[in-house]
């Protein structure tokens, strides 16, 4: 019996997730909750949103974002609750800055680089190279056909 | 030419990607320095009749070092902070993060106590309104109450003599 059971057993603590179950007195609200979460960054496992993480920290800003918007404060009131306290890294949309304007702008200029190296290079190769042969070469061509026809 | 432009390429992304191996990922800055600490007010660890709050910090220099006894990486930095108070330089104040009253007593207790005093946050409040996320964390906060450096992670000694010392003995020499 129990050897039967044993697999199941294992693979129980995978199966059973802690679920947080958080109520709303209006739907819209909750909506705006659950899409902050996703946008916000945990900062234990820095590669989790808050929504995933199931570190403890992540769990009480969890828990300070339904409050703040369970009171009917908006998302920005609830953004900048953890901007205050945990700066910009929280966000997985950071504002443009001066700090973070080569984020923002450094895939658009490698956009328009790499565009115009590509523009330089085709334009070269079509006009650069002088198609008419020389009379040498017409010489050559012109044996070259009669090898193949004969 | 025809190598220069991509060896320019190749040189630039070198010095950004070295740059970016330099770096620490964990390390998040933070919004802080330079502004006022946060206010708190929380009972003692030791007495919870008594209050530690960030009013207490102003008039000197002193270290905001936040633990728990649930930390290991705090008792990595224990023996550091417990040299510090040894020699009178500054007082540490503790913020006792997510513990429990009994347990962070019994760690005082078992590995000394080199805090002036330590604020007990049950329930992490303060420590978010600080910033936290990673225990230990270390504060310098200026006579003003303002805080000037924030260390993630354990004090080395090596840390405390390079980077916090000379900025304590920096604050506590300015308009003193």
């Amino acid at each position: 019996m129990m050897h039967r059971l044993l697999p199941f057993l294992l693979i129980l603590p995978f199966t059973v997730q802690a679920i947080e179950i958080r109520e709303f007195d209006d739907p819209a609200k909750q909506q705006r909750y659950e899409r902050l979460i996703e946008e916000l960054r945990c900062l234990v496992c820095q590669n989790q949103s808050l929504a995933d993480s199931d570190a403890d920290l992540a769990k009480d800003l969890r828990d300070e974002v339904y409050t703040i918007i369970q009171s009917g404060k908006s998302e920005q009131e609830a953004v900048k609750f953890l901007t205050d306290r945990y700066g910009d890294f929280v966000l997985y949309r950071p504002p443009f800055k001066m700090t973070t304007a080569l984020l923002w702008v450094g895939p658009f200029l490698l956009l328009a680089g790499g565009g115009a190296f590509l523009w330089r290079q085709v334009r070269r190769r079509n006009t650069g190279e002088d198609l008419t042969l020389t009379d040498e070469e017409k010489k050559r061509l012109e044996r070259l056909r009669n090898n193949l026809e004969g | 030419m025809r190598y220069l432009i991509p060896l320019a390429v190749f040189a630039v992304m070198v010095i950004f990607l070295g740059i970016g191996l330099t770096l620490n990922p964990k390390e998040v800055p933070s919004p802080f320095i330079g502004k006022p600490a946060p206010m708190f007010a929380l009972p003692q660890v030791a007495d919870a009749g008594k209050t530690l709050s960030s009013d207490d910090l102003k008039g000197q220099v002193s270290l905001v070092n936040v633990w728990a006894s649930w930390c290991t990486s705090c008792r990595e930095e224990h023996p550091v902070l417990l040299q510090l108070a040894k020699q009178n330089i500054v007082p540490i104040y503790g913020l006792n993060y997510k513990d429990d009253r009994d347990n962070a007593l019994a760690w005082l207790q078992r590995f000394g106590d080199p805090y002036t005093a330590s604020a007990f946050d049950p329930e992490g409040k303060t420590g978010i309104d600080w910033g936290v996320y990673g225990v230990p964390e270390t504060f310098v906060v200026d006579r003003d109450g303002i805080i000037r450096h924030k260390q993630t992670g354990p004090i080395t000694p090596e840390i405390l003599e390079k980077k916090l010392l000379p900025l304590i003995r920096q604050l506590q020499a300015k308009s003193s």
